[in-house]
């Protein structure tokens, strides 16, 4: 057991002995003088904190933006930290620096920092291009509201044809570095604004858990930063599961694609994209960059929130989530685990192992939609997703119709399903599914949507999905992505 | 303009911060060294939309951990009050009264920010609630009280054109109001000095208000308060008076403990409690003919002003310079409605209501289009003013140099608007889903504050003796680009490169009674003052160099290779060190008010404006008919900043400007409960523009061969404002798409912002119309 917290902020290593389990990176950067790190929301969404993580994941490095206002000093744990002060100076700029320079990238400056650092960890993320699209996801998570993007772009695509930066020849020495922290130990700290306790092994994490079931588990931080800077809330006892080597597994099983609970979004995303391609294109419009580089599958589930964007899609997907308290482990069908709005099926002491997704049967097909206000990182007001299998003959054998933002919880719509089964998918069968979805659902109004508008786009996701799964023609537009049907 | 040094006024340089900004150096009032021992300040906010106060039980606040002290009203030593037009309606801190939900009742003063924000939520009050009028159609039935006059401009008998028109249609259009969303929230830092003084960094564009605030407030003179702000992290109007209450704060609190204090809002805190752009509900009625021709408009346009009146009457007064947009209205009538209700004090907004005139403008050519069957952008070309006839606006100020005529044609030419249009028809014909619409409007825009005292602008240079030179002048820096554009004319005058020229901090102690740097004026004025100072200096330095050369005034050459005295040269440098030898003054302020200007209220008559900045934008955009999601697939922009003092820099702001304007007009939706309470007071449900809500097509220009022909510094034209309105072009091509439905019969009638569910609702009703 260590009883302390080391990681590298740029050159120097940083070790705590004494430290607030919820003192955000973005605090502690400024109070220490790094003043090039802005808080613009202190909540995630505008992207002025982005700072660059370096972690060594399977024998290489991993370069990250995330946003510091909701991340925890004690989740940086054996990283590396760059910020803004770290990247170049006025004599000897990173390629990014320059080309935001000589594209006239900045006016008030104040978002500045947070998109340089973000366009310095995509010239670092293997296989990213020059492309508009890409680019558009690199960056979702920075706003700007001085610019209008259009030089920022273009600054980008500079800095994509530009040569090797600092840190390129610095590789084998953060490798080494982070090598050094490595010791497999747990790790607690106690102090007066509370507990630290960092679990070697999904063993660990189940017996700290027994111990105190009223501990706070953080995977990402990108829900529980919040709970610390909006709502005010301390937190007697944090457990940051983000580094735990058993959950951080993504493996194909028998039974599907078994994700655990450490497994982020950005890591997810390629092989449920193989597993169920309009699924990735969805996630791509999860949060941000940003928030996909922190936030994990299994803690958009095991908040419980009626709005996620994952749980109807894996739902829809009849995916398994696996619980465990202690040595006890069960598996229960997703939908089963939300109950009521903020009640989920956890007993106290449990925790989100992992999920599986299926495989989907050969033929099935599976569509999910987001509606949003915003196209990149905005709440949905409605999340469909949907999964049917029909025979030979046409007929619908399997359906399973889940939305996100209708209810309490995500929900499928059970009406509809009923009834489309066993029909022949045709303009019949659309009609009837479409009456029914209105009495399977009595959403809210709020500030994303009214009940109408859920109501009616529910709806005609419905018709989209036929459309689309019966060769319709084109069904969206062609800035929802790669899928779109002509 | 081959004479010209490298960076000089009316050539592109790069914004003179931009390797700060880009290597985090460059510091806001937050990342300034803090002095020792400085306190944190969060305010107390109201949780009812009206109330009266029954009491206010600060008791579990003042002992909680770090708490330092606690203000309320009875703590502020001079007059609690701080409308910035002397309406005594906006008290600093609540007194029996809270008028909006959101409303500062209290600050505490801890020594840390985390404290005082812990101890904030500690304060129990107890309210008697009153009935609250939250929008527009609440305060019309209840007769709510306007916050500043109604004005009439009018022109003709409208009622007679009216009646005598062959055709006629009436209207109404809903615009939303909008959140600043600058990057930087409010934030201000006092420190008390010796003898009274108080020295405020605040993040305002307008340091002197500022500063006469803090005053007024400390119960002291303007002498003994300095305010400085070295630039904003964005601003767009949400700064120029709703940045005061934070500094006034800070310094009450700073005056009171002795240490420095901060004041640095949340930003859930910030958009609880700071205004906004007006929303409007506009009627119109107009009359027109079947070619098109629109012979009389009568509108009124009732604006959401909140709780105060701040600047809604000069706001809603713009927005009334602005219904006619470009066009000339034969007979016409507009009338301003600033109604009082119980939200956040509506405030400056780039634009400052003329965007929401010019919507509105535009929604009569669109009906007049679809009621003709006219192509919209016919309809503008028969209706745009007219150069020598039909150029009287309706406050009766003629329009000298009309050329929307001119940049709309020449805006059809380039984007090859005609075969883009027919190709989307044909699109729309055979697709069931996606719909396609395009839309081409103009923008005219009235340059100066309506307000005529504030245009007036001084500056302050001095060249030191080893030749390099400092500049200073009454504007703020919030990202437009005015100190780089500063510096640029200092460098053309002198024939300097910029690391010989400094700009510093905006500051009231070294150019006094500024006017906010506001209404796109910010170049005009305070360039004009600039060149003001530096000709003096250079005049003076010639006069010398005539005496002790023998030399002619005329053959004295400031260029980029050195100064050339007839036959010889010398450096600057050179230069300044023998005329200070000689003891020539090389230090001296400028001033400049802009001329031709009057506008009477009273009368609605003037020429309120120097003159109009033009422009024109084509917007492509495909439509959702499922969800009314919609993408913006292309613009195309032809922009009037006169000879541009840095196309660089003017062309950043279209396009900033044009994305602001869109993201008004889209996915920006401010939303209330029933209670008063904004529910969208964070960037988590308040959605402004992303990097992908750029339109992937995106050509912008600048009109070529344009000088203004006014005597504007050295000829430029005001680009702050203008590009904003480029964005009502996205609004009326959704329109065009949603008109498909109904095969272009049927004027949609797509109310601000046209978020999907607005989209939708409005395809829903007219295919239902379409049958």
């Amino acid at each position: 057991m260590r009883q302390t917290i080391r990681f590298y902020l740029g050159e120097d290593l940083c070790t705590f002995r004494d430290l607030s389990p919820t003192l955000t990176l973005l605090d502690w950067l400024r109070d220490r003088g790094r003043t090039g790190t802005k808080e613009g929301c202190n909540e995630g969404d505008c992207g002025a904190c982005t700072v660059l993580v370096v972690r060594l994941e399977d024998g290489r490095l991993n370069w990250r933006a995330v946003n510091a206002c909701i991340q925890f000093v004690s989740m940086l744990d054996g990283a590396q930290v760059f910020t803004i002060e770290d990247l170049g100076t006025a004599d000897e700029p990173h390629p990014v620096q320059t080309a935001m320079v000589e594209q006239h990238g900045s006016q008030c400056g104040f978002c500045t920092p947070g998109f340089v650092m973000s366009m310095a960890a995509y010239r670092k993320t293997e296989g990213a291009t020059a492309n508009d699209q890409a680019i558009d996801d690199a960056l979702a998570g920075n706003l700007c509201r001085c610019t209008g993007y259009a030089p920022i772009v273009r600054a980008m695509k500079q800095a994509m044809a530009a040569g090797p930066d600092r840190f390129d020849a610095q590789v084998e020495v953060i490798a080494g570095r982070l090598t050094a922290l490595r010791d497999g130990e747990s790790v607690r700290l106690e102090g007066p604004e509370g507990t630290l306790s960092i679990p070697a092994s999904a063993d660990d994490l189940a017996k700290i858990l027994l111990a105190d079931p009223e501990a706070t588990i953080v995977a990402g931080a990108t829900d529980v930063g919040l709970w610390v800077t909006k709502g005010m809330r301390r937190l007697k006892h944090v457990v940051p599961i983000g580094r735990v080597p058993g959950l951080r597994a993504l493996s194909r099983t028998s039974k599907g694609l078994r994700i655990g609970a450490a497994v982020t979004y950005q890591d997810a995303r390629p092989a449920i994209a193989e597993l169920l391609p309009d699924a990735g294109e969805m996630i791509r419009r999860l949060g941000s960059t940003q928030v996909r580089n922190s936030a994990t599958v299994c803690g958009n589930i095991a908040n419980g929130s009626p709005i996620g964007d994952g749980p109807p899609m894996f739902i829809a997907a009849n995916a398994t989530l696996h619980l465990r308290r202690g040595a006890e482990r069960r598996s229960i069908a997703l939908e089963d685990y939300f109950i009521a709005y903020g009640k989920q099926d956890r007993q106290p002491g449990e925790f989100v192992e992992a999920l599986t997704v299926p495989e989907p049967e050969p033929g099935a097909q599976f569509r999910a939609y987001k509606i949003s206000k915003r196209f990149d990182q905005d709440i949905s007001a409605v999340l469909g997703a949907f999964m049917i299998e029909t025979d030979d003959q046409n007929r619908i054998t399997v359906v399973r119709l889940a939305y996100g933002g209708m209810a309490a919880t995500p929900k499928r719509a059970s009406g509809a399903e009923a009834a489309l089964m066993g029909r022949v998918w045709d303009k019949d069968a659309l009609a009837a599914a479409r009456a029914a979805i209105l009495e399977d659902f009595a959403p809210l109004t709020d500030m994303r949507a009214s009940a109408w508008y859920r109501q009616t786009v529910a709806a005609n996701l419905l018709t989209r999905f036929f459309e689309e799964t019966t060769g319709g023609g084109q069904a969206r537009l062609a800035r929802t992505g790669g899928l779109a049907h002509v | 303009m081959s004479d010209l040094v490298p960076g000089a006024a009316s050539t592109s340089m790069k914004h003179e911060s931009a390797l700060l900004h880009v290597t985090g150096r460059a510091a806001y009032i937050d990342d300034l060294p803090e002095p020792r021992g400085t306190l944190h300040l969060v305010p107390g906010l109201s949780t009812k939309a009206h109330a009266r106060i029954v009491s206010m039980d600060l008791d579990a606040v003042r002992p909680a951990p770090g708490v330092v002290c606690v203000l309320t009203a009875a703590d502020v030593p001079g007059e609690n009050q701080i409308s910035p037009v002397h309406r005594e309606d906006e008290p600093l801190l609540a007194t029996d009264r809270v008028h909006f939900w959101g409303q500062t009742m209290f600050a505490v003063v801890a020594t840390s920010r985390q404290a005082a924000r812990q101890a904030v939520r500690l304060a129990k009050i107890d309210y008697e609630e009153k009935p609250a009028i939250l929008n527009i159609a609440q305060a019309r039935e209840n007769g709510s009280p306007m916050v500043w006059r109604s004005l009439t401009m009018q022109r003709g008998d409208v009622e007679r054109g009216l009646k005598a028109a062959p055709r006629r249609l009436s209207g109404q259009i809903e615009i939303g109001g909008q959140e600043h969303f600058y990057l930087e929230g409010q934030a201000a830092l006092a420190q008390p000095g010796e003898a009274g003084e108080m020295r405020v960094w605040s993040s305002t564009q307008h340091p002197s208000e500022t500063q006469h605030l803090v005053a007024a407030v400390l119960g002291r003179p303007h002498h003994l308060v300095t305010t400085e702000v070295r630039r904003m992290g964005g601003a767009f109007g949400g700064k120029e008076t709703q940045a005061n209450a934070w500094a006034c704060l800070a310094a009450i609190a700073a005056d009171r403990t002795g240490q420095a204090v901060k004041a640095r809002l949340d930003r859930d805190d910030d958009m609880m409690a700071t205004g906004k752009r007006h929303d409007f509900l506009i009627d119109y009625d107009v009359g027109f003919t079947d070619e098109g021709d629109i012979l009389a408009v009568d509108m009124v346009l009732a604006a959401r002003c909140g709780w105060a009146a701040d600047l809604s009457g000069p706001v809603t007064d713009r927005a009334l310079f602005h219904a006619d947009n470009a066009y000339f209205y034969p007979d016409v009538r507009l009338k301003s409605e600033p109604l009082r209700t119980n939200t956040q004090s509506n405030t400056a907004y780039r634009g400052f209501g003329g965007p929401q005139g010019i919507v509105a403008a535009e929604r009569v050519i669109e009906e007049v289009a679809f009621a003709t069957g006219l192509d919209p952008v016919a309809v503008r070309l028969r209706n745009v003013y007219g150069t020598g006839t039909r150029n009287l606006t309706p406050y009766h100020m003629t329009v000298e140099d009309s050329i929307t005529a001119e940049i709309l044609t020449k805006l059809v030419g380039r984007c090859d608007y005609q075969a883009r249009k027919a190709e989307i028809r044909a699109f729309n014909l055979t697709s069931r889903i996606i719909r396609r619409g395009i839309a081409l409007t103009p923008v005219k825009f009235g340059i100066s504050f309506t307000a005529t005292h504030y245009n007036q602008a001084g500056a302050l240079v001095h060249v030191y003796t080893d030749g390099s030179v400092q500049v200073n002048h009454g504007g703020t820096e919030m990202g437009q680009g005015l100190h780089t554009k500063m510096v640029q004319i200092v460098l053309r005058e002198f024939g300097l490169t910029a690391d010989r020229v400094r700009i510093t901090a905006t500051t009231t102690g070294k150019v006094p009674n500024t006017s906010a740097t506001a209404a796109s004026s910010g170049a005009d004025l305070n360039g004009m003052a600039v060149l003001d100072a530096v000709r003096k200096i250079k005049g003076r330095m010639i006069t010398f160099a005539t005496e002790k050369w023998g030399v002619a005034a005329e053959d004295i050459h400031f260029r980029p290779d050195g100064v050339h005295v007839g036959a010889e040269a010398m450096t600057f440098q050179q230069l300044a060190w023998q005329a200070y030898f000689a003891r020539v003054s090389l230090s001296s302020n400028g001033f400049y008010k802009t001329p031709k200007i009057s506008w009477n209220p009273e009368t609605g008559r003037g020429r309120p404006f120097f003159y109009f900045a033009y422009g024109a934008a084509c917007a492509e955009v495909s439509v959702d008919l499922l969800t009314g999601e919609h993408s913006i697939d292309r613009v195309d922009i032809l922009h009037d900043a006169g000879q541009s003092l840095n196309p660089a820099i003017d062309i950043g702001q279209i396009e900033g400007g044009f994305v602001q304007g869109a993201g008004w007009l889209t996915t920006e939706e401010l939303v209330w409960d029933g209670a008063g309470r904004l529910r969208t007071h964070a960037p988590s449900t308040y959605k402004i523009p992303a990097c992908s809500d750029r339109p992937r097509i995106f050509n912008v220009e600048l009109l070529e061969n344009a000088p203004n022909r006014e005597e504007t510094i050295f000829r430029s034209k005001a680009v702050g404002e203008p590009p904003f309105v480029h964005g009502v072009a996205v609004l009326q091509a959704i329109s065009d798409a949603i008109a498909s439905l109904d095969d272009y019969r049927t004027c949609p009638k797509l109310d601000a912002p046209a978020t999907p569910e607005r989209v939708l609702k409005t395809l829903m009703a007219l295919r239902e119309k379409a049958g």
